[in-house]
């Protein structure tokens, strides 16, 4: 069984709240895809088993000593990406979409591709079963290929050591690597907080997990920042017909935890936060549901 | 007066980014400073939320152009496919099996140079929408919101900065992450304010922001905020590697409760206006000593 665990707005606390179901578990397999912020490896310091090259995309370079300086690949390029200056044709490395297309109608064959390929796929095990993670380089594209390539992985890897239920640390947003995060798992946990941002936020994931048929339960992180918000997106989400599973409150142990390299489920097991969390993993856990 | 244009970033969601962006623009719409706000979070905006009061000025939709294949002349010679580096092009030849994933689509046009039976028409498909509002005489908010289910926001992003173009003083509240919708908004400023937090996952998030601007060649200074949360790596990275620090802003719970209802903090303060505002003229005077 596919889980992941998204949110739509950055920082409702995502990833402190995986963590703590990750160690709820025995055996699981947690993938994380937040792969321009990873932060789960920080936290559970996994052995590293495997390490692959991830090639994120192409760039476009030009070889000047055939160049004949004709600029037919100025006009035909789409992301403005190749211009003059220094008084020849350049291609602007961070324009480049890696279409190819220049390579293919340069006239003189002084176009080539180069790989980006310094991003990394990880897998590993750690104190609740194993873990997959990627890690896109700084300035490399294409994250939501890489959440694809994190999500085989883990699929493999938990089918060779018997692990049930994968669970996935998701990105912010709602573009492309949250789609990829998404694309047919088994349910979704949508973790939200109590601010007009947050709520506005919601809206958007949820009709995104709508328009790709997922089932899914929300969670107002932090909802005794804003009483009268947490109310409003709990009537909301009764309007949506979709279960709030759980408020949890503010609380600066989860700070502290992090601080300290644990879940606040390992750090303190009988808090309010760490009980609340409890039915978030029940949810999960049950096959049924 | 020299146009600056000024992108406020974050790799880890949630740290303040909208917080810093729109207190900085309230303190220049209170000092009579003209200036736009441009929200290039276009999968989840939210900088609207505080400027409820806004005329809107234009919208605009943005659109790629997406492959059409007309089968009556199609000859399936699968040159477009070849062609095609986003696999947005799902053809069987054996089976005369054709058709386009509009999804994937970059809208790179090197399908309808690799056909030669003109077999392939354009059609628009609509990414997302600009909207520019006015508020009060001299300023203006831009923002770039996708559709449900786009993968990718650069294209609106784009567009959206675009119409700036015009104004002196722009304020960039930039996407989360280091991948492409950051890089396509941090290379149209003239300088990036990273905005983190002193948690083990914030430092984590800005080394790689760090090197992603880095790699870029675009300055760029470091706002903490919630500073005295979590522990002190954060400060002994910055001041290892050089990186100035624009300014502290401490948690409280006032801070968080205020910005939760969509009540920004410097129109409620006049110290807290006086200090971005100072922040603006600190970056300002920098770019254009």
């Amino acid at each position: 069984m596919e889980v992941a665990v998204i949110s739509g707005k950055g920082g409702t606390g995502k990833s402190c709240i995986t963590a703590s179901l990750a160690s709820m578990a025995k055996n699981i397999l947690l993938a994380d895809c937040d792969v321009d912020a990873a932060n789960q490896y920080l936290l559970f310091q996994p052995e590293i088993k495997s390490e692959e090259v991830f090639v994120s995309g192409q760039k476009a370079i030009i070889d000047y000593s055939v160049c004949n300086d004709c600029n037919i690949c100025i006009d035909y390029c789409e992301f403005d990406a190749i211009g003059r200056n220094n008084d020849r044709v350049e291609i602007s490395e961070i324009s480049c979409d890696g279409c190819r297309l220049c390579m293919r109608i340069c006239p003189v064959g002084a176009i080539r591709m180069i790989d980006n390929d310094k991003s990394r796929l990880y897998s590993g095990s750690f104190r609740y079963g194993d873990m997959v993670y990627g890690r896109l380089a700084p300035g490399e594209e294409n994250s939501g290929r890489l959440v694809s390539v994190v999500r085989e992985k883990a699929k493999q890897v938990a089918k060779e050591n018997s692990r049930d239920l994968i669970l996935y640390d998701g990105p912010p947003g709602i573009g492309c690597p949250v789609i990829s995060t998404i694309t047919g798992i088994d349910k979704a946990v949508i973790v939200t907080e109590a601010s007009l941002s947050g709520m506005h936020d919601l809206e958007r994931i949820l009709e995104t997990v709508e328009h790709f048929g997922i089932k899914s339960v929300v969670v107002i992180n932090k909802f005794d920042l804003n009483n009268d918000i947490a109310e409003k997106i709990t009537e909301f989400c009764k309007s949506k017909n979709i279960e709030v599973i759980a408020k949890l409150p503010y609380d600066t142990l989860v700070t502290k935890a992090m601080v300290s390299g644990k879940s606040y489920y390992e750090y303190a097991p009988e808090s309010d936060i760490s009980l609340l969390t409890k039915k978030i993993w029940s949810f999960i856990s049950d096959v049924k549901k | 007066m020299k146009p600056v244009k000024i992108a406020i970033a974050s790799g880890k969601g949630g740290t303040g980014k909208t917080f810093v962006a729109t207190n900085i623009f309230n303190a220049l719409i209170k000092e009579n400073i003209p200036a736009t706000i441009v929200d290039c979070d276009a999968e989840e905006p939210n900088v609207h939320l505080f400027y409820k009061n806004g005329v809107l000025e234009t919208e605009t939709e943005v659109f790629i152009k997406v492959p059409v294949i007309d089968e009556s002349l199609c000859t399936h010679c699968d040159r477009c496919r070849q062609y095609c580096s986003y696999n947005a092009i799902f053809h069987i030849p054996s089976l005369k099996s054709i058709s386009v994933m509009e999804e994937l689509c970059h809208g790179c046009n090197a399908c309808f140079v690799a056909c030669n039976d003109n077999a392939i028409n354009p059609k628009q498909k609509s990414l997302g929408k600009v909207r520019r509002y006015k508020i009060g005489e001299q300023h203006h908010f831009i923002e770039a919101r996708t559709h449900i289910g786009v993968y990718s926001s650069v294209d609106v992003i784009k567009a959206a900065i675009a119409e700036s173009s015009q104004d002196n003083y722009v304020i960039l509240d930039s996407p989360p992450g280091t991948s492409c919708p950051f890089i396509q908004t941090a290379h149209r400023a003239d300088y990036v304010v990273l905005v983190t937090e002193p948690t083990p996952f914030g430092l984590s998030d800005l080394i790689q922001s760090v090197e992603t601007l880095k790699d870029m060649d675009k300055p760029y200074g470091v706002v903490i905020n919630k500073a005295d949360i979590g522990n002190n790596d954060m400060f002994e990275y910055l001041r290892e590697n050089n990186i100035e620090l624009l300014k502290k802003i401490p948690f409280s719970r006032e801070i968080a409760e205020n910005y939760s209802k969509g009540i920004l903090y410097s129109s409620a303060d006049k110290g807290m206006r006086t200090e971005f505002l100072d922040l603006f003229e600190n970056i300002k005077n920098r770019l254009w000593k």
